[in-house]
């Protein structure tokens, strides 16, 4: 109801609810109240299908009774939930207080096993059997969209099971990518460089790694580097953790390490999303699913 | 149907607002012995020894039978059914739904008058009355007499004893779907959960309402069944039959007369076979709705062929044809094999059968696989998919599992066949990777199969899925 700036239909369908209620009382107390004219039951005049008619009879008790009972549910659920405009209703009924409720009981049912997990450090939850399987289906439930089940990624999804990371792979800072999310961008530099330019850099980026590439266009390519790229890879191009710049020297590409693959990245540019998890899960959940996601590296699977 | 269009014309232009509803009479069955009254008995006992004591008996060191809504497994004996299961129950309301028609066919309302749990209730309630307060002239007497101290003890006695067999139904109805041991133990408490109190006198009112107050009003303006009994029914169905031609003209006779030369019939007009009947109809005006089949009059109606020595069965079980054109039993019985019950009978042992067998060849592990979409084809030599298996083992101990994938040259798991162990009646999702050169699968969907088999056991079991493998 808060679409609305005044309170009017607020009231108004509150009146209209009660007034339609009220009416259905008073039409079914008069109209069982009221007897027969001299008691005599005669045909209303209707006749269906040549014999079918239709007797002004009272309503049966049972029936009268019934509906009696209905209007005071009625006027007792309006009293006790809500349904006559804000009114909040007795109880202070919300959908949103249940979902709460229930987490609140999922928390009590499942807290004390996150909080034995929560304390202990990352390696020591990789380790644990138990733990490594809640991260597993927490994994499946949450990351596996992106990551793939096997958390071995995608074109522009990383791998989680290899030492190559972007932002770093010890326990706090996987921890902090799950809780924050990381929002890696490469800029588009196809109108900077030029299409000259984007492509001697890209034959740069494939010597990097020791791939086959045009050594004159690459030496060209080295210039452009040293002056724009050089700030987030690194005069080496071996990246920079800090800022999520990838490692160019080595053979694992987010995107692809074709030429023209490369040079698309060059010329239009990266923007890669990690959300932020912390809020949704909580900060045990995050715990266990870090302690998976370290260990799909570090020593157990 | 003796209710024809006739007398509910006449009835309602009688100018009286009775005509519209007829006050219930409150009926008093007389209690009756037979054979037929033991039959009941009978299933009165079986019915209700499996009823009440079924949850009790252990299986394995759990319930035997116990529908575990909560967390969806429902324990039967040696079997756990899943929700995936539910076939079962499908086929269970169709085998249930045949034999009625069957039986019907043969015999009209046995499942009425002998098993039904409205019967088996009210016979028993019957019971407790007829302890307490006596059988039908003394309950009438009772039931018109000023309330008084003995009155209202009796009273109080017969409706204590009802709530107490009520209440221990009901119990007995959660008992299935909560352990009852647990419950039993929460009934000295009285720390029942909120559903555990509500079903348990749920339960427990609608029995005692049904089979204490209500009792043949269920059947008449409740039940369904008595509504298209008639569509079940022929000619050759055998019915509770009042056998006019032998019994009409009805009258009372001294025993010493022949009864044939004052022109009477066999039908003594002692009124017992009204008196026995928990639906209050008189069966010598035919059949009728309300009537079912509970054979009552037959017993009563034996009995005092014996003591006036006329030959039994004036009312008897038989079919329309068979009073009609004087059948013998042979007779009669040539005529239960009509096409009609032979069709029905077919048809229910193919289900029953066909159950049967489904059930033998269960394999206790489900399976179903998920396809990732995010990574169809990654970046390498061989075109890699990933799967999401998500294994069900439905039996009550761990198993291990072998996973095994065919359906392209070349295609293997990564990493090798894996072997998997799922905890008992419990599921377990399985990441999968699977690899096949590139140059041997065709661009597309190309169809594989997920082989998953126990592992380490004498006599393997394997279930198959299907699955796609793209390649782009």
């Amino acid at each position: 109801m808060s679409d609305f700036t005044s309170d009017f239909w607020s009231y108004y369908v509150a009146v209209i609810t009660l007034a339609s209620i009220a009416a259905c009382a008073v039409l079914l107390w008069s109209m069982s109240t009221r007897r027969v004219a001299g008691d005599k039951v005669e045909t209303m005049g209707h006749v269906w299908d040549e014999n079918l008619v239709e007797y002004n009879n009272p309503l049966p008790n049972w029936w009268r009774w019934m509906f009696y009972i209905t209007i005071v549910f009625g006027a007792a659920y309006l009293l006790l939930y809500p349904g006559l405009g804000r009114f909040a209703g007795y109880f202070g009924w919300t959908s949103s207080g249940q979902y709460q409720g229930e987490q609140a009981k999922a928390e009590a049912d499942y807290g004390p096993l996150f909080a034995k997990y929560a304390a202990m450090d990352i390696p020591a939850v990789a380790a644990d059997p138990q733990a490594r399987e809640i991260g597993q289906r927490l994994f499946l439930n949450y990351c596996s969209q992106c990551h793939a089940s096997d958390a071995r990624g995608g074109r522009g999804f990383p791998n989680l099971t290899d030492k190559d990371w972007l932002y770093g792979g010890d326990p706090a800072t996987i921890e902090a990518t799950i809780t924050s999310g990381r929002n890696g961008i490469m800029p588009p530099l196809g109108q900077a460089l030029g299409e000259e330019g984007v492509k001697n850099v890209a034959q740069y980026v494939l010597s990097l790694s020791g791939g086959t590439h045009d050594a004159a266009m690459a030496a060209k390519g080295k210039e452009t580097f040293g002056t724009i790229c050089v700030a987030c890879h690194g005069p080496d191009g071996k990246g920079n953790p800090a800022l999520g710049a990838p490692n160019l020297t080595d053979q694992t590409w987010l995107y692809g390490g074709a030429e023209a693959t490369i040079a698309e990245t060059v010329r239009l540019g990266r923007n890669n999303k990690m959300p932020a998890w912390g809020e949704f899960l909580g900060p045990a959940k995050v715990h266990l699913l870090a302690a998976y996601v370290w260990g799909l590296s570090n020593g157990k699977p | 149907m003796s209710t024809s269009a006739k007398p509910r014309l006449a009835q309602a232009a009688e100018p009286v607002e009775q005509a519209l509803y007829e006050i219930r009479r409150k009926i008093y069955p007389r209690a009756v012995t037979g054979k037929f009254a033991a039959s009941r008995w009978f299933f009165v006992w079986a019915t209700q020894l499996v009823f009440y004591g079924l949850p009790w008996l252990s299986w394995n060191g759990r319930q035997a039978v116990l529908f575990d809504l909560v967390h969806r497994k429902f324990y039967i004996l040696g079997l756990v059914f899943w929700p995936q299961d539910v076939v079962y129950l499908t086929v269970l309301l169709i085998i249930s739904a045949y034999s009625l028609f069957l039986f019907t066919a043969v015999a009209g309302r046995l499942w009425c008058g002998y098993a039904c749990p409205q019967t088996v209730y009210t016979e028993i309630f019957l019971w407790i009355e007829k302890a307490i307060e006596g059988d039908r002239a003394r309950r009438m007497k009772l039931d018109s007499a000023p309330l008084g101290g003995r009155k209202l003890a009796l009273k109080a006695a017969k409706h204590a004893a009802w709530i107490a067999v009520a209440l221990w139904t009901g119990f007995t109805f959660v008992g299935y779907f909560t352990p009852i041991r647990h419950l039993w133990a929460e009934a000295f408490t009285l720390s029942f959960g909120p559903w555990e109190w509500f079903w348990v006198n749920f339960y427990g009112l609608a029995t005692y309402g049904n089979a204490g107050w209500l009792r043949e009003q269920v059947c008449k303006h409740m039940c369904p069944y008595a509504r298209f009994q008639s569509v079940m029914f022929d000619r050759d169905t055998l019915i509770v039959t009042y056998d006019g031609g032998r019994g009409e003209p009805r009258g009372s006779r001294s025993r010493s007369v022949d009864h044939r030369a004052k022109g009477l019939g066999d039908c003594v007009d002692c009124g017992i076979c009204v008196q026995v009947c928990p639906t209050g109809i008189d069966i010598r005006d035919g059949l009728q709705y309300e009537c079912i089949g509970c054979a009552a009059c037959i017993d009563g109606c034996n009995q005092v062929m014996d003591k006036v020595g006329y030959p039994r069965g004036l009312i008897r079980y038989a079919s329309e044809n068979a009073v009609r054109d004087r059948l013998s039993f042979a007779g009669i019985v040539r005529r239960v094999l009509r096409p009609r019950i032979l069709v029905y009978t077919a048809i229910l042992w193919a289900i029953i059968l066909a159950a049967g067998y489904s059930l033998y060849q269960r394999v206790p592990v489900k399976v179903d696989v998920i396809r990732d979409r995010v990574a169809s084809v990654r970046d390498a030599e061989e075109v890699e998919n990933v799967y999401r298996l998500q294994i069900m083992n439905t039996t009550e101990a761990p198993r291990r599992f072998l996973i095994s994938v065919s359906g392209l040259p070349g295609l293997k798991i990564s990493g090798g066949d894996a072997e998997v162990e799922i905890g008992a009646a419990s599921s377990r999702m399985i990441p999968v990777r699977l690899q096949a050169p590139r140059q041997q699968a065709k661009t597309g969907a190309n169809p594989i199969v997920f082989t998953i088999q126990t592992a380490g056991e004498a006599e393997p079991v394997a279930i198959a899925e299907k699955a796609s493998f793209v390649v782009q």
